[in-house]
């Protein structure tokens, strides 16, 4: 089946030409790079998002206006709740710290109203409208707020992004695959009086077409290896911040997974070239006699 | 005696031309030597891309080796092919091959190892007087020593028939007699041999072999029979 992959010296010699020679091998380089840093971001996006996702489908926060005088009351009221799981209460004064970064010292006016918080984890048959109710008695105003509901639109958008990486990943995919199909067309016309003595001999379609398949493999797996390298020393460059990230995403990152996807990326562009020129060739061919 | 070919009404055009060859009948027998000659533009080199399958009739039926080839699919041809060996006018030698691998290039098509390729290729430059030139490729050659590679590679594996266009049109009256005499050694060993020519010479020079006359593209004969070739000019 593979028997193509082995060819002598005498066989490669007959399409002649320098190794890696055309454009061929440059243009797969171009799209094995950007196939592999969407699909980078893709995953990226994925892996965001599943973990975005998963860290506010139970979370809750109890807002508290007025400063939270009456915090300590509510967090026994969240804590007595059947179903609250842990809890983390967040007093007015390190709302205001955390305010500063941004409005500097007026974040401590006593004009600047700054509702204290308590972020909870429940279970799904957590009872929200009771404890709502007793929060309220004990300082009205106070209302739970459901992190999926607030958090929701920015998921749906990185669920969304994700997927445009994917259909990216998929053009890209596509026009790689045009682009070797005129590599195909070109080497055939190129080599077309070669093609011609050798079906005069009695070379079969297969016989000829084992030849361009193999120099398009050859082709295809050097652009897709330098491709993918460029693309992995961005990435690393890029995670050089990927504290940053962490902190952005709650540390969401690339997983084994994820890599070993990319890893197999370059060559599964490979084998769509060799296997869009072979089809490619297959076709021209059997419009000659 | 078997035949090899047999045409039968056979027209050729190209595209919506007229036809350049018409009502061809006639068969050629095993084991037989046969001279194809005419004027320029009777026809002779379409008659042959018939006989060695580089083209199809657009009327009529041939047989090749015994089978219906005329509307065969063309991937049951290259087995065929294999078994025809062709000198073209043009020697339609792979330029950017030595003339090693130009004269190989029959035997690895048919699958053979290059240990099986290497003594045969070399025995046979010996023959044409070209083993010191194994590894020069075409452009280098002077025009005889290309038409020598090209016979080369047609006999190489030594087809059942044989099919030359001018095959000594560029060596000198030597070498054009060492050429026709390893077609006709090939011819004894039962070789079918069409040669295409204008050389009066040569023809008078094979005893036995048989004349295929084309003129504005049918056969000079009216009664389909091959006859013996003239002592005369044509």
């Amino acid at each position: 089946m593979f028997d193509w992959l082995f060819v002598s010296p005498a066989e490669r010699r007959l399409l002649g030409g320098p190794r890696f020679g055309g454009p061929t091998p440059w243009v797969i380089a171009i799209m094995s790079f950007s196939i592999m840093l969407i699909a980078a971001s893709g995953l990226a996006l994925a892996s965001t998002a599943a973990l975005v996702g998963r860290s506010i489908e139970a979370r809750y926060t109890l807002q508290v206006p007025g400063g939270g005088a009456n915090l300590g009351k509510l967090v026994e009221a969240v804590r007595a709740t059947p179903g609250v799981t842990s809890i983390e209460a967040v007093p007015e004064r390190d709302m205001r710290q955390t305010l500063e970064r941004w409005l500097g010292p007026e974040a401590q006016s006593a004009e600047l109203p700054v509702p204290a918080l308590i972020d909870f984890d429940a279970t799904t048959d957590v009872k929200l409208t009771p404890l709502e109710q007793r929060a309220r008695a004990i300082t009205p105003g106070a209302r739970i707020v459901a992190h999926r509901d607030s958090v929701g639109p920015l998921l749906h958008s990185l669920r969304l992004l994700q997927w445009v990486a994917f259909g990216l990943v998929l053009l890209l995919s596509i026009a790689a695959a045009a682009a070797v199909v005129l590599a195909a067309r070109g080497a055939l016309d190129t080599h077309r009086f070669t093609i011609e003595v050798m079906h005069g001999i009695g070379a079969t379609d297969i016989q000829v077409t084992h030849l361009f398949q193999r120099k398009i493999l050859i082709d295809a797996l050097a652009g897709s290896l330098a491709g993918a390298f460029a693309a992995a020393l961005v990435l690393l460059l890029l995670a050089s911040g990927a504290a940053l990230a962490g902190e952005l995403t709650g540390g969401a990152t690339l997983g084994p997974v994820d890599l070993a996807v990319l890893a197999l990326l370059p060559f599964a562009l490979t084998i769509l070239a060799t296997w869009v020129a072979r089809t490619a060739v297959l076709r021209s061919l059997r419009k000659a006699l | 005696m078997a035949a090899v070919a047999e045409f039968d009404s056979v027209g050729l055009r190209y595209g919506t031309g007229a036809e350049v060859l018409r009502d061809l009948d006639f068969r050629l027998r095993t084991g037989s030597f046969y001279f194809l000659t005419g004027p320029s533009g009777a026809g002779k080199t379409s008659l042959l891309k018939l006989l060695y399958l580089a083209q199809r009739p657009t009327r009529g039926r041939i047989k090749l080796f015994g089978e219906e080839l005329s509307e065969a699919p063309r991937e049951a041809l290259p087995p065929f092919r294999r078994r025809i060996g062709v000198v073209f006018q043009d020697f339609r030698l792979i330029r950017h091959l030595s003339a090693f691998d130009n004269v190989a290039l029959p035997l690895r098509v048919n699958g053979a190892h290059d240990e099986d390729v290497e003594g045969p290729v070399r025995e046979m430059l010996a023959w044409v007087g070209l083993a010191d030139r194994a590894s020069a490729r075409p452009p280098t050659l002077s025009g005889g020593e290309q038409q020598r590679v090209a016979i080369a590679r047609a006999v190489i594996n030594r087809p059942e028939l044989l099919v030359a266009d001018e095959p000594t049109g560029n060596v000198d009256a030597d070498m054009a007699n060492r050429l026709m005499g390893l077609f006709t050694a090939m011819n004894r060993l039962g070789t079918t041999v069409v040669v295409a020519t204008h050389d009066v010479g040569l023809i008078n020079a094979t005893p036995g072999a048989q004349l295929i006359r084309l003129e504005n593209g049918t056969l000079v004969d009216p009664t389909g029979t091959l006859r013996n070739p003239p002592r005369s000019t044509s």
